[in-house]
């Protein structure tokens, strides 16, 4: 406390006033709101909602593998479940996730901005994805579809089920993805404050540009995509039909175009996070910091040249698949640089352990053993045999459940009292991260070795030599669920009578904790000059002053 | 992107004078820096958009080089030729209407980018009656084709290809002319000014990219 009010009175700023949470108290003040945070807040909400969403789905598709024969529900309410659950996670959690709700949050105060390029494009953003979100759940109600959320062709064309106001759903969501995309671009090359140069930019910030840039050129190929699948079913042109001398690899081809970069769209925003997170918990300067940006860069750039693998066993060529297979692995090279560097910064560091560092320690395991699983994968020879069975599907949970789900409570844990300037239970927080952290393990590490054993996945039955894993995988699924209730439920007493907070209890010398918590509506009362590079902890002085601009 | 909001407390009483400048950016120059950067990456997106498509065309008339060389034969040259002179003509008139906003001649430009309006709404009539003349032939994509003058397998796709990608210009036409319109508009009421024109010329950057791609369908399409 006593830090914080001198680095106000070094600051020269004046006495606290009115947060961005009580600048104007209607529903309409919220919902015709500019301002870069209550957007950020918004997406945040609609997030959560459909992290819980797509957590019953996969509750009910767990519970439904407790036993191999049929058992809850038909054939046909398990194939809908699995894809609504891919549906929900991936288009309308995850990618949303970090970037929309944690980046438009603190991305502008990290670069000393008082919002974000375009706020009315970013408000438009969260419409778009509220539309988009309201035909994925119009077709959920009216049936749902049964393809999985790959949508391969031809069953994609073929099926009877609601997949066509699923399609456009996933088309609108896209928008609302390349909005958030141009508008981070944007505001990183056009509004950062005195003294922030490219090469002192916080390591979130680069980590979601890359993201940005991921977003911007791969979301409209998918757009494309799902619309020409769309426009199958109902026309019938035969883009995708062998009948009428269409390919159905091509939807592959072009489906993975997209879908393989966007798994980076969701897990450089984590690495962002973690980043972040690594240096305030060690209390030291990011340990190779050019080499954590640029290989956020070296990610988004390879990962547009790795979708053939996942069409190792559709009929691609030997050449093909050997060279998708190397590239694949050059993500595996650039993943390995931040996780040394972390890994350093941490050495020898003053570490407190809290809550998102619990997280850390779990994102470092599951993105290293997800990440490794990845590289076996990439080898032709072993994708073969591991193709389309549980093993695929423990390795991808890994990263995208595993560390992205992570990274996401770390952030929601280390910006919550710059959120909402109040700050929850600690020892709770801890509970309920190692229960995740466990519940998380005893889930999929049974899916791998089924997966290695040959259980293929989006089966409805099993043989019962299998059951044992199953019913373990459903006991961690279980715990999984029990954390996050957990969490929900202090977080939202910490939010109503959680402690107030200081401006800064991490003590964190990261830009965005230099104005208030939480932040007046425009940010700063006069606009910072950045004096220091971020997490510069080898100095007690403030990382910034304000300057008459 | 432009937004007169209430100014911070604290904040220069100078930066109130131009109505143009949003309360986050510190200077007009930089804020006009941030719309075209924005409008370039949009149009790099529209590029991806397209590029599926192209990719399409390029794997099938590799299967099917025959069947694509002879359907773009019975395609109607006159009007693909007479289209591509009134689009790229169009995007003159554009051109000369950011170069009049510039030059503070207000009347003039609301003057050109009517005439582009008229060029697009041209173009539009002149691709009807093709669609007109190939929906006669059934010359249609998928199952719907049943054209008697080229009957190879593939043919279909070419016509797939063709109404894919002249409909998804063709809609991208019809988004130009709305932002035209509105642009004219906002002309004729003074809201550019020599100073201050950033809104016409992103228009006349996203007419420049529907005129782009038409240039690269017109050869793939009716020539090759």
């Amino acid at each position: 406390m006593r830090q914080s009010e001198e680095d106000r009175e070094k600051l020269g700023a004046p006495p606290a006033h009115d947060s961005y949470l009580t600048d104007g108290t209607t529903v309409m003040s919220w919902l015709n709101t500019r301002d870069h945070k209550r957007v950020g807040v918004m997406f945040l909400a609609a997030v959560v909602f459909f992290l819980f969403l797509g957590g019953v789905f996969a509750l009910a598709i767990r519970m439904k593998l407790l036993y191999p024969g049929p058992f809850l529900f038909d054939a046909l309410t398990y194939n809908r479940l699995f894809t609504l659950h891919g549906v929900t996670m991936i288009f309308l959690f995850m990618i949303p996730a970090i970037p929309s709700a944690f980046g438009n949050f603190v991305l502008p105060l990290m670069i000393g901005a008082r919002d974000v390029a375009f706020p009315r494009l970013n408000l438009a953003s969260f419409y778009v994805y509220l539309a988009g979100a309201v035909l994925a759940i119009w077709a959920m109600v009216h049936g749902g579809a049964d393809t999985g959320w790959t949508f391969y062709t031809p069953y994609s064309t073929t099926t009877p089920t609601m997949l066509f106001p699923l399609l456009l759903g996933v088309f609108v969501l896209g928008f609302s993805s390349i909005m958030t995309g141009i508008n981070f671009i944007v505001t990183v090359h056009t509004l950062r404050a005195p003294g922030v140069g490219w090469m002192r930019l916080p390591l979130f910030v680069w980590s979601i540009y890359a993201t940005s840039i991921i977003q911007v050129l791969a979301t409209p190929v998918l757009g494309l995509t799902v619309l020409l699948v769309a426009l199958e079913r109902v026309l019938q042109f035969g883009i995708f039909d062998p009948a009428r001398g269409g390919d159905p690899v091509l939807f592959q081809h072009f489906f993975w175009f997209y879908s393989h970069p966007a798994v980076y769209i969701m897990v450089l925003p984590g690495m962002a996070v973690i980043s972040e997170c690594v240096a305030t918990f060690s209390r030291k300067n990011p340990f190779g910091y050019k080499a954590i940006a640029f290989s956020s860069l070296g990610i988004a750039f390879v990962g547009f040249f790795t979708w053939g693998h996942h069409l190792f066993v559709a009929g691609q060529s030997v050449f093909d698949n050997g060279v998708f297979g190397v590239l694949s692995m050059f993500v595996g090279i650039f993943t390995a640089v931040k996780v040394f560097n972390w890994v350093g910064t941490m050495y020898r560091g003053a570490i407190s352990f809290k809550t998102p560092f619990a997280y850390i320690c779990g994102f470092l395991f599951f993105l290293v053993f997800g990440g490794m699983t990845g590289v076996a994968l990439a080898t032709v020879a072993l994708d073969v045999h591991w193709h389309d069975t549980y093993f695929v599907v423990a390795h991808f949970h890994f990263i995208m459940v595993g560390a992205v789900i992570m990274a996401f409570l770390a952030a929601l844990h280390y910006w919550f009292p710059k959120m909402f300037g109040r700050t929850y239970h600690e020892g709770w927080g801890l509970v309920a991260a190692s229960l995740i952290i466990l519940g998380f393990n005893a889930t999929f590490i049974p899916q791998f070795l089924l997966g290695n054993n040959g259980m293929p996945r989006r089966y409805y039955q099993y043989p019962e030599h299998f059951q044992a894993l199953n019913v373990a995988s459903t006991a961690g699924a279980t715990l999984l669920g029990f954390g996050f209730v957990i969490i929900f439920i202090y977080l939202l007493i910490a939010l109503r009578w959680g402690p107030r907070c200081e401006q800064n209890p991490w003590r964190s010398k990261g830009f965005e904790w230099l104005t208030e918590s939480p932040p007046p509506t425009h940010n700063f009362d006069r606009i910072p000059h950045i004096t220091q590079d971020p997490h510069d902890y080898r100095t007690h002085a403030p990382s910034g002053v304000y300057a008459d601009v | 992107m432009s937004e007169a909001a209430a100014l911070p407390p604290g904040e220069h009483p100078a930066r109130g004078a131009d109505p143009h400048l949003a309360h986050h950016f510190s200077s007009l120059e930089r804020q006009v820096d941030a719309s075209r950067l924005g409008m370039w990456l949009f149009l790099c997106t529209e590029v991806l958009l397209f590029a599926g498509l192209f990719t399409g065309y390029a794997v099938y008339r590799y299967s099917f080089p025959i069947a694509f060389a002879a359907s773009a034969r019975t395609s109607e040259i006159w009007a693909g030729t007479l289209n591509t002179v009134v689009l790229i003509t169009s995007s003159l008139t554009v051109a000369l209407a950011i170069h009049f906003v510039r030059t503070g001649r207000q009347r003039a430009a609301v003057v050109c980018l009517l005439i582009t309006l008229a060029f697009a709404l041209t173009f539009l009539g002149i691709k009807a009656i093709e669609y007109t003349a190939h929906f006669h032939e059934h010359q249609l994509p998928g199952r719907y084709y049943r054209f008697e003058g080229v009957r190879l397998p593939g043919a279909s796709m070419y016509w797939a290809l063709y109404f894919l990608m002249t409909g998804l210009h063709g809609l991208h036409v019809l988004i130009g002319m709305s932002v035209l319109g509105v642009i004219a508009w906002r002309t004729s009421r003074g809201y550019y000014t020599p100073h201050y024109y950033v809104g016409i010329e992103l228009a006349g950057l996203y007419w420049h990219l529907v005129d782009l791609i038409w240039i690269f369908l017109f050869p793939l399409l009716y020539l090759i």
